[in-house]
């Protein structure tokens, strides 16, 4: 049996991965997929919890954030294609109109 | 049964009219507006006399008639109430009211009919009527405030009639503001009354302030309230020092002048006075106020009317020092003399606006008596009437202001109250009066024209036109009235009844006692008023002199007087010294303290300085976003990260 630990470890690496990736990427799109890597990381570690405690808390919380996370994908896409018509880049940097 | 008179009426006629001519009048041919202004003032007038009819008529005790039509104000114990109320007292003032405002309309039609705003005139002159009924007819001392100031905003309106010209203007504005002082301690008077007797309503007041005694130990509460009292009739009436507004007023059309600023509207502060008889009666430090003011504004005014050369300016202090004997005969409780005297004055001193109005007419426009004269043989209606009021103010017997100012100047004397004083600066007055009023009748109506040279009348004496029927026929009334008027108050010595004072008694009954005391000196009274008529004829003789035998002598007499002429001719200064003492301080305080000072330097210096404030410290803040969001997302996985490493610590310890 695996213990938690490389659960929670494996979790705490991905996440890692999505935080890092948010700061030192460009793209609009890899931004998003850097914020589903962190949002699944937390995910796993519910999972692992709820399989440790054998409680079903965890995994309803991961139903949740997953419903959470396809609206967010929905209305994140199309916020990015909105902004690539009138922008014609993804490039993060240059999407700064409102700065003063 | 109780009779009941539709008193209401009175008031709202004109109301009425104002209404009509002021909402719609500006659509209405000129012989609509004519029919409106006038129609509505002239029922008013009708049911006036109706009521007085019925009112002779009525049972004793049913004198005051009140009627309350509504509540007005209900304040915890204190309350309002729009009513009406007849006395004596009342009835006399809007028999005067609404008889000579009605000539003065007719006359109006005539005198306005080629100026502009011909329907606003009728509506503000309307509506002035409608406020001084109010006045005269309301039941408490609020609605005779309302009535009060309302009289105030006619006055406003018509002194700035013509308002395109700036003198108009400010004059308008000048009566409004000076008044206004006045106004502030009638106010205060008020407030008195309701905090010491809970009510203003004339029926609950008066009892209750007749139970209370003479304050002659020493000024109190009733004296307070007769002092502030008198300083609103002194600001409306234009007595001493407020009158610097009614010679400016003039600059109104005339028939406002003669209507509003002599006739009916600056005689409210004496009204004023004696319908607050109760309350004076018991305060004579206050009385010897009144008396005291009084006789020096007769004095005053009358000095600075003797060198006038305004056909309108003369009349205007000529106004002032009338007004003066009256205050002075409700402050020797002569107040039913004062009431005479009111009514008199408001027959021949209208008269004489709407004569000097008729003069001004006939020369289109002019109002300097210098380039008049001789208008005698071309104005022959206008000289007669004027004829008749001249002699009516300077009291020659047995014109109609000679009783009324006997009166006064008996009473003056041989009141409790009264002073060999006040008698004597009452006759140097009536000299002075009948000399300034010849004057002006001989610079006006003899001699030869002096107007061509100025360029009037320029197709010489043709030129000059007896004003039109419409005119005249008011004129020739109130100089009926200027004759007989005053027969109504025929004095005891020589045989009368004084019908008018017996009628005005019950309203001033608490001096029944007083005149019985007056009783015993009743054999000097043939003297003194030999000594009055006296007066007036020498002020007659000595303008014969000056302005007839040897017209070179004014002009010498003006020389040799030299800096005491002028300062009489330019009014003693006291505008200038008002401009200089309270005038320039006001606007200077205003502007360099208040304006710049408190308003620019302090309240809107810190609403921009903080404005300000709150843009710097922004503009240092605005730099925290630098519009690249990861750096946003770096600084929140910062944050994380602290307050992570911050409960692991907490967990480990």
């Amino acid at each position: 049996m695996v213990p938690i630990s490389y659960y929670l470890v494996l979790s705490a690496i991905l996440f890692a991965l999505g935080v890092v990736g948010f700061l030192i990427k460009r793209n609009l799109i890899t931004l998003f997929m850097s914020i589903e890597l962190m949002l699944n990381a937390v995910n796993l570690a519910f999972v692992a919890f709820a399989w440790q405690w054998k409680s079903l808390n965890g995994q309803v919380f991961v139903f949740f954030v997953m419903v959470v996370a396809a609206a967010e994908a929905a209305v994140g896409l199309a916020i990015i294609i909105a902004v690539f018509r009138t922008r014609e880049t993804l490039n993060i940097d240059r999407v700064n109109l409102l700065k003063l | 049964m109780r009779p009941h008179l539709h008193l209401w009426l009175i008031p709202i006629l004109p109301l009425v009219g104002a209404a009509i001519n002021g909402l719609l009048g500006r659509r209405f041919s000129h012989r609509v507006v004519t029919l409106v202004g006038n129609v509505f003032v002239g029922a008013s007038c009708a049911w006036a006399w109706r009521v007085f009819a019925q009112f002779l008529s009525l049972p004793h005790q049913m004198v005051p008639y009140v009627h309350d039509y509504a509540t007005w104000i209900r304040a915890g114990s204190f309350a309002a109430s729009y009513g009406l109320y007849l006395d004596q007292l009342s009835m006399v003032m809007v028999l005067v009211v609404t008889s000579v405002g009605f000539l003065i309309h007719i006359y109006s039609i005539g005198y306005m009919a080629h100026e502009g705003g011909y329907y606003r005139f009728f509506s503000y002159l309307n509506l002035f009527m409608f406020f001084m009924l109010t006045l005269v007819l309301g039941n408490n001392y609020l609605a005779m405030f309302i009535g009060w100031e309302g009289v105030g905003l006619s006055s406003y309106l018509l002194i700035g009639f013509f308002f395109l010209r700036d003198s108009a203007a400010s004059a308008g504005k000048k009566a409004f503001i000076v008044t206004r002082i006045g106004d502030f301690g009638f106010l205060i008077a008020l407030f008195l009354l309701i905090k010491h007797f809970g009510s203003l309503d004339f029926g609950r007041l008066f009892p209750a302030i007749s139970r209370l005694g003479v304050e002659n130990a020493g000024p109190g509460l009733l004296t307070a309230i007769g002092l502030l009292l008198m300083t609103g009739a002194a600001g409306k009436s234009a007595q001493l020092p407020l009158y610097v507004w009614l010679p400016d007023a003039m600059e109104g059309p005339t028939p406002v002048s003669a209507l509003i600023h002599a006739a009916t509207m600056v005689t409210a502060g004496v009204y004023m006075v004696a319908r607050s008889n109760v309350i004076f009666s018991r305060a004579p430090s206050a009385m010897l106020v009144v008396a005291i003011i009084g006789c020096l504004t007769a004095l005053f005014a009358a000095t600075i009317g003797m060198a006038q050369t305004d056909i309108k300016k003369v009349l205007a202090y000529s106004t002032i020092s009338q007004l003066g004997y009256m205050f002075l005969a409700c402050g020797v409780a002569a107040f039913s003399a004062g009431i005479f005297h009111l009514m008199t004055h408001a027959f021949f001193k209208g008269l004489l606006f709407l004569a000097a109005g008729s003069v001004i007419h006939s020369l289109d426009g002019e109002q300097d008596m210098r380039r008049m004269g001789g208008l005698r043989k071309h104005i022959p209606w206008t000289f007669w009437t004027m004829t008749a009021a001249t002699f009516a103010i300077a009291g020659i017997p047995p014109f109609a202001g000679f009783f009324s100012k006997d009166e006064i100047l008996w009473n003056a004397f041989a009141s409790q109250h009264g002073s060999w004083i006040f008698w004597a600066v009452g006759v140097l007055t009536a000299f002075l009066t009948s000399f300034y009023m010849f004057r002006l009748w001989f610079l006006t109506f003899f001699g030869d024209f002096r107007g061509i040279e100025a360029g009037i009348g320029e197709h010489g004496y043709g030129h000059i036109h007896e004003s039109p029927k419409v005119m005249l026929i008011p004129l020739a009334i109130l100089a009926v009235l200027s004759v007989v008027g005053g027969w109504i108050g025929w004095p005891q010595m020589i045989g009368g009844t004084q019908r008018f004072e017996h009628f005005l008694s019950p309203v001033f009954a608490a001096h029944a006692e007083e005149a019985a005391v007056v009783g015993a000196k009743h054999s000097a009274e043939p003297l003194l008023a030999g000594i009055s008529v006296l007066a007036a004829l020498l002020g007659l003789f000595l303008a014969l002199l000056l302005y007839w035998w040897r017209r070179d002598l004014p002009d010498k007499i003006a020389a040799a007087l030299g800096g005491l002429y002028t300062a009489v001719r330019d009014k003693y200064y006291v505008d200038e010294g008002y401009d200089a003492a309270f005038v320039e301080p006001l606007i200077k305080g205003s502007t360099y303290i208040l304006w710049r000072g408190i308003d620019a330097g302090a309240i809107d210096a810190t609403a921009n300085e903080s404005a300000e404030g709150a843009e710097h410290v922004s503009d240092a803040l605005r730099h925290m976003q630098s519009g690249n969001v990861r750096s946003y997302a770096g600084w929140v996985a910062a944050g994380a990260a602290v307050v992570i490493a911050y409960m692991v610590y907490l967990g480990v310890r």
